[in-house]
């Protein structure tokens, strides 16, 4: 899908930004241009849609010299986003979203049906929010205006430049996670830069990292984490690449189907029984549709005249697809340390338990062999 | 409705001064212009402020816009740096240089009230068009837009009312400046303020410089609304705080006048 060859850029003060970069980014793919600052990732970016003129090598695109298109065709066929979101204040949101539709000249029922679409999809009512201006929305809505802009006019390939990175951790992470999300249904071809490790292996199939204008590694980010280059990658993934590998396991690959499940319509006494005959202090309690209520613990079975008396709800719950190392931190904050695994209408999947993560995080500190 | 009534008071209790003065018909051995001579001259000093305005912005515009362009930038900085000198030099000397230049009366009154408005138009324009958030430049690179599409749909209409701004600030101040326009060259209102002083009869230099103040801060209003109607609506509010700032300067100027 993109193609760099050899491509470089040498400033006219001598300064080399890039050197020699050359990979491919496949169709789909999202991909991360990971590095310190100064270590030409932005530059590598803004040459893809030539807002920076490159000084050597080629760029294809669907295997055309990008250098051979017009600028500005080319440009209204890429999404961009930035970090400093640039919306147009002068515009609303809708017009914003619209630009590049309306820059193809499409008609004006189409743009706005565009714009209503794009701004649902990132999760934004748009009968409230498509004739607001930019001044009129928190820094995390301007952001998803951002994205959705780019998204525009459907483009096959986006480029973005720290786009969450102007905003708060907590509305960055929802971000992230609802980005990948549309992701998962869009497919379009991401080229995403950003200085955040954490960020790339969250987001990123592959990461592409750079050091002073030199690409250090190309590689998936578990392979970077498990199988650093250099030294440098090494320290710049960090000591605790361990722990952030459980960023690439999901709850559904640890997670355990418990051999006691109890079912909220027992009686206390026969619960209180088969808690006993499987020597356990609590199980999780679930209804006729399998659907999870909460905890069920031995002690409070010793005082409750009905099963739902000593049912302890739970604080928080994981879905198939939680990162291994968000689950951890739920598990801190759950009374049984244990986090319930439910499918999206509630339904009760399984258990992740402190120790199945501890057993994921000794093998791979086992493959290391170190 | 204060913005505008405030405004629209002061014109009202100016008028009825300039009215008050003329019905004295005589002050000692002095006869007082009626009120057709009065009228006669507000309208010449109208005339005057606005055809230099109209020249300035003409030229003014297009010049701010040429040196916010990269390619002219480095003549930018320096041509700002001599338009805020220019501005230091006394208006007296300016009208005296133009009308040694262009001899004495209209031409050479609309000539020096001309530069005197060129100066906040180019000004302006060159800051309102460089105050551009690069990143929403940037942005509209990256989507795509021409450079003609980026000057009409974005920098022109950001830029838009710090330019209004510049042109209702510099008309203003024209009417206080067109008065000392009067001294030399006898048109307007300033030919009475003159007259008045020379013979030393406060009412005559009121019915000039009354009728003066009510023309700075009607056109003042007007090119306030001008202003606000130019202003993108996302931009209101980033606005409202220079929009205070201009109309304080509209009525020093009268007070000037």
């Amino acid at each position: 899908m993109i193609r760099l060859e050899n491509v470089s850029k040498v400033y006219p003060d001598g300064t080399e930004a890039v050197r020699n970069l050359s990979l491919e980014i496949a169709k789909g793919e999202f991909c991360v241009f990971l590095g310190p600052s100064g270590c030409g990732k932005t530059t590598s970016l803004k040459m893809i849609n030539r807002l920076i003129p490159t000084t050597g090598g080629k760029i294809y695109i669907d295997g055309v010299d990008t250098s051979e298109r017009n600028v500005n065709e080319l440009r209204r066929g890429i999404g961009y986003a930035i970090q400093n979101i640039g919306l147009f204040p002068h515009l609303t949101v809708a017009q914003n979203i619209a630009t590049v539709p309306k820059l193809k000249r499409w008609p004006r029922e189409k743009r706005r049906a565009r714009a209503r679409e794009l701004l649902d999809l990132v999760g934004m009512a748009p009968d409230t929010f498509l004739d607001r201006y930019p001044c009129e929305l928190s820094g995390g809505q301007q952001q998803r205006v951002g994205v959705a802009r780019c998204l525009g006019a459907d483009p096959p390939i986006l480029l973005m430049d720290e786009p969450f990175g102007a905003i708060d951790p907590i509305t960055r992470q929802r971000l992230q996670g609802e980005f990948l999300k549309i992701q998962e249904r869009l497919k379009k071809t991401i080229v995403f830069v950003t200085h955040d490790i954490d960020e790339a292996i969250k987001m990123g199939d592959t990461i592409a990292l750079m050091k002073d204008g030199d690409l250090v590694q190309y590689a998936e980010p578990a392979t970077l984490l498990a199988e650093p280059k250099t030294r440098f990658v090494r320290d710049f993934v960090g000591a605790d690449r361990v722990l952030k590998g459980l960023r690439l396991l999901k709850a559904r690959d640890v997670m355990t189907r418990p051999k006691v499940i109890l079912r909220r319509d027992e009686s206390v006494e026969r619960a209180a029984e088969i808690l006993d005959s499987a020597r356990r202090q609590w199980a999780a309690a679930v209804d006729e549709a399998g659907r999870f209520h909460g905890w069920v613990e031995r002690e409070d079975l010793k005082t409750a005249s009905m099963l739902d008396e000593a049912l302890t709800p739970a604080v928080t719950t994981a879905s198939p697809r939680t990162p291994l190392n968000e689950a951890l931190s739920m598990m801190l904050g759950s009374a049984t340390g244990s986090v319930a695994v439910l499918d999206e209408d509630g339904r009760f999947l399984g258990l992740l338990s402190f120790n199945a993560i501890r057993d994921v995080l000794r093998s791979s500190h086992d493959e290391e062999g170190e | 409705m204060k913005r505008i009534l405030t405004p629209l008071a002061l014109v009202s209790i100016l008028i009825g001064l300039t009215w008050w003065m003329t019905s004295l018909k005589t002050v000692g051995i002095y006869r007082i212009p009626a009120p057709s001579e009065v009228l006669r001259w507000t309208l010449e000093h109208l005339l005057l402020v606005l055809t230099a305005e109209g020249l300035a912005i003409a030229v003014g515009v297009p010049i701010g816009f040429l040196v916010s362009r990269r390619a002219f930038r480095w003549i930018g900085t320096a041509l700002m740096l001599t338009v805020n000198i220019g501005q230091t030099v006394p208006t007296l000397a300016l009208l005296a240089i133009t009308s040694i230049a262009l001899g004495m009366g209209f031409r050479a009154a609309v000539v020096g009230l001309f530069v005197y408005a060129l100066l906040p138009i180019v000004r302006n324009t060159y800051a309102g068009l460089l105050s551009v958030d690069p990143s929403v430049k940037e942005a509209a690179w990256g989507m795509g837009m021409s450079k003609w599409q980026i000057t009409t749909r974005v920098e022109l209409p950001l830029a838009r009312p710090v330019i209004v701004a510049g042109i209702r600030t510099s008309t203003a101040v024209n009417v206080g400046t067109a008065a000392v326009a009067g001294m030399i060259g006898g048109i307007g209102l300033g030919s009475l303020i003159t007259i008045g002083l020379a013979v030393n009869v406060v009412e005559m230099v009121l019915q000039g410089a009354a009728p003066a103040a009510a023309l700075a801060i009607l056109l003042d209003l007007i090119f306030g609304e001008v202003e606000r109607w130019m202003t993108p609506r996302g931009l209101r509010k980033a606005t409202a705080s220079g929009s205070r700032h201009g109309k304080r300067r509209g009525v020093l100027a009268a007070d000037k006048a």
